[in-house]
């Protein structure tokens, strides 16, 4: 074995309980930092895989970014207006079916024409405020996993009556509707219509589940009394991660308000970004108590080793390989440390993955955690980095311990 | 061209503080090859001092040191260990040996440090070193499993262990019975006449110092007689 090594092995083997106590403090932070970590990003991802999975990609509606401009406000480089309100608009999207065309050339994902709509359900002398979607099934599962999220009945089944609807089963629920109920729908356009619950579905998104409902691209066009009416194009792309580029592009090339999953779930990913920051600063804290220990444990041998370190340098061991010397003793109960922190960090990972939990946006009864190599790294990392922050003042003070006070003082 | 293995050239060593103490004033000497000298004096004197001094352990303040004709005094801590580790041997009042090493290991540290020789060499030297100063029988043990002499005789031969020409030894057997101290003192001597090896002893024993072929008196730091008895070898 290296000399440097060997001399190192053999002080920290040699005070056992000492040793233990400061491995046992950097296996804590370690193990403890990789279960967080596994669990704060664990329910992150949950969190996006849900938000991802539960909404469009990017959704393009007939809004505009800006107001449409007043002629005057076009001629003049300053005006002001008053009593003026913005001309009526025709809602929904121009040729619909043309910008979808000229969309699918470029984009990397799928789309699908869909009408947005806002209708009271009522069904037994109950009335609910329901979301209604109008979407064409034949491309539907292509942009959404609704037909994966059907409990009952199929997105195909919406052709099997006139007015059919798909029910969220937390919706239906609600209201005691079943398969075959028959349920009014009454538009804010005025427009009222008997339908037929074909289906329902469970996204396990609660606010989902609870509030919408799906028909044909016809009835939600019919109840919003406007025949062949699109106030919605919704794209599934490739890539999630993508999707902010791609809407930006869609925007300018359409003019249509075009947002993506990110940009509309703008204020959670934020509270997730501060979560993280959190967390990080949490296991670095954990990191840091844990390497006082090994600051200890080193600390301690280099004022045994006093003695040891003097007649080292009269025998000709340099300053260099001295200070390396207690570098090392440092390191090996960091690494030490780690190795088992992963096996602990693991356990606990496994332990609180099997704990049952409820959470208000999902219907999974454990707590979602993730499980990754890089945890383990950067929880290493850190370790070692604090073990050799640690160890490097104990070892620069008994390197530059004087051989001849140490001798003295020994005779 | 000197011929020195060690030569102080004004050596003065002051050590600073409210007030100052002189430790070692103006020495001039120089060691020759298979020289077996005694640095005598009254406690206090400055003896240990200039050993450690000519062993590179301390730095003069004023002055220099040179070793086998190059001058120390800009060497590099890392210089001056090198020089430690390949042209001194060092033997102290106490053992100074590594506790938890057996005693083979302690006298291979030097050679390890060095690494000229393989780990085979390396433990063959030190067996053969140990064998030599009767410790053949102890070779594993540790060095609370022996006696101060045997001790003594391992720092000894960890102090040979790199084949240095000279050995500074201070108070080398200030801790020891006479047995031992007879021991020790035959060992030294014998490094000088059959090993070809250049001892310099602190020793406050006249009775050793007489044994010996030159005598460095040290008083108050300065340097009171430089006697050599050829009739003593």
């Amino acid at each position: 074995m290296n000399l440097i090594l060997t001399i190192a092995w053999t002080h920290v083997r040699h005070r056992a309980r000492q040793t233990l106590v400061a491995i046992a403090g950097v296996m804590t932070g370690v193990g403890f930092s990789i279960m967080m970590a596994a669990m704060m990003e664990g329910s992150q991802d949950d969190f996006i895989r849900t938000l991802v999975d539960a909404l469009p990609h990017i959704s393009i509606t007939d809004e505009l970014r800006e107001p449409t401009r007043q002629p005057a406000d076009i001629a003049y480089a300053a005006a002001e207006f008053h009593g003026l309100t913005p001309d009526v608009r025709r809602p929904g999207i121009k040729n619909p079916m043309a910008t979808i065309a000229s969309l699918q050339t470029w984009v990397p994902g799928a789309l699908t024409p869909s009408v947005q709509s806002k209708a009271v359900l009522r069904f037994a002398g109950r009335n609910l405020t329901t979301s209604i979607i109008g979407i064409d099934p034949r491309t539907e599962a292509d942009v959404s996993n609704l037909a994966t999220h059907m409990k009952q009945g199929t997105l195909n089944s919406l052709y099997r009556a006139s007015n059919a609807i798909l029910l969220g089963d937390r919706l239906a629920n609600k209201i005691g509707a079943r398969v075959n109920s028959n349920i009014t729908l009454a538009s804010a356009e005025g427009a009222s219509m008997n339908a037929t619950v074909v289906g329902t579905f469970h996204t396990g998104f609660r606010m989902t589940d609870e509030t919408t409902g799906y028909v044909l691209l016809k009835t939600a066009q019919v109840l919003e009394r406007q025949t062949g009416i699109v106030n919605e194009i919704r794209v599934r792309t490739r890539d999630p991660m993508a999707a902010r580029l791609i809407s930006e592009r869609i925007g300018e090339q359409t003019g249509y308000k075009s947002i993506s999953w990110q940009e509309a779930q703008e204020d959670l990913l934020s509270a997730i970004t501060l979560r993280n920051v959190l967390m990080y600063t949490i296991v670095g804290a954990i990191l840091l108590v844990a390497s006082f220990g090994t600051y200890n444990i080193i600390s301690t041998i280099t004022h045994e080793k006093t003695r040891d370190i003097a007649i080292l340098k009269s025998l000709g061991f340099s300053e260099r390989t001295i200070r390396t010397v207690f570098i090392v003793e440092a390191l090996l109960v960091g690494f030490v440390g780690a190795v088992l922190g992963w096996v602990f960090g693991y356990l606990l990972t496994r332990g609180l993955a099997s704990l049952e939990f409820k959470t208000p946006f999902s219907d999974n009864n454990h707590l979602p955690v993730l499980y990754s190599v890089n945890h383990y790294l950067l929880a290493t990392g850190v370790a070692l980095l604090s073990s050799l922050v640690a160890g490097y003042f104990p070892a620069r003070s008994a390197a530059r311990l004087h051989p001849v006070d140490i001798i003295r003082g020994a005779t | 061209m000197s011929a020195a293995l060690i030569e102080a050239r004004g050596v003065t060593k002051i050590l600073g503080g409210i007030v100052p103490v002189t430790l070692v004033q103006d020495i001039n000497l120089a060691i020759m090859p298979r020289e077996f000298i005694a640095i005598t004096g009254p406690s206090g004197s400055g003896k240990s001092s200039l050993l450690y001094l000519l062993g590179l352990l301390d730095l003069p303040t004023s002055g220099e040191v040179l070793i086998d004709g190059q001058s120390t005094a800009a060497m590099t801590e890392e210089e001056r260990a090198r020089v430690r580790l390949t042209r001194l041997g060092f033997v102290f009042q106490f053992h100074f040996l590594l506790p938890e090493f057996s005693i083979t290991e302690n006298v291979a540290l030097p050679m390890r440090a060095l690494g000229r020789l393989s780990p085979r060499a390396i433990t063959a030297r030190a067996e053969e070193l140990l064998d030599s100063f009767g410790l053949g029988a102890h070779r594993q043990k540790t060095p609370d499993q022996l006696s101060g002499g045997q001790r003594q005789r391992v720092a000894v031969a960890r102090a040979l262990a790199n084949d240095p020409p000279v050995i500074l030894a201070d108070e080398p057997t200030g801790s020891l019975d006479s047995v031992s101290t007879a021991q020790v003192f035959g060992i030294l001597r014998d490094l000088v006449a059959l090993r070809g090896k250049t001892v310099v002893a602190v020793t406050h024993d006249l009775n050793l110092a007489s044994q010996m072929h030159r005598r460095i008196h040290v008083v108050d730091g300065r340097l009171a007689n430089d006697e050599t008895a050829a009739a003593s070898a």
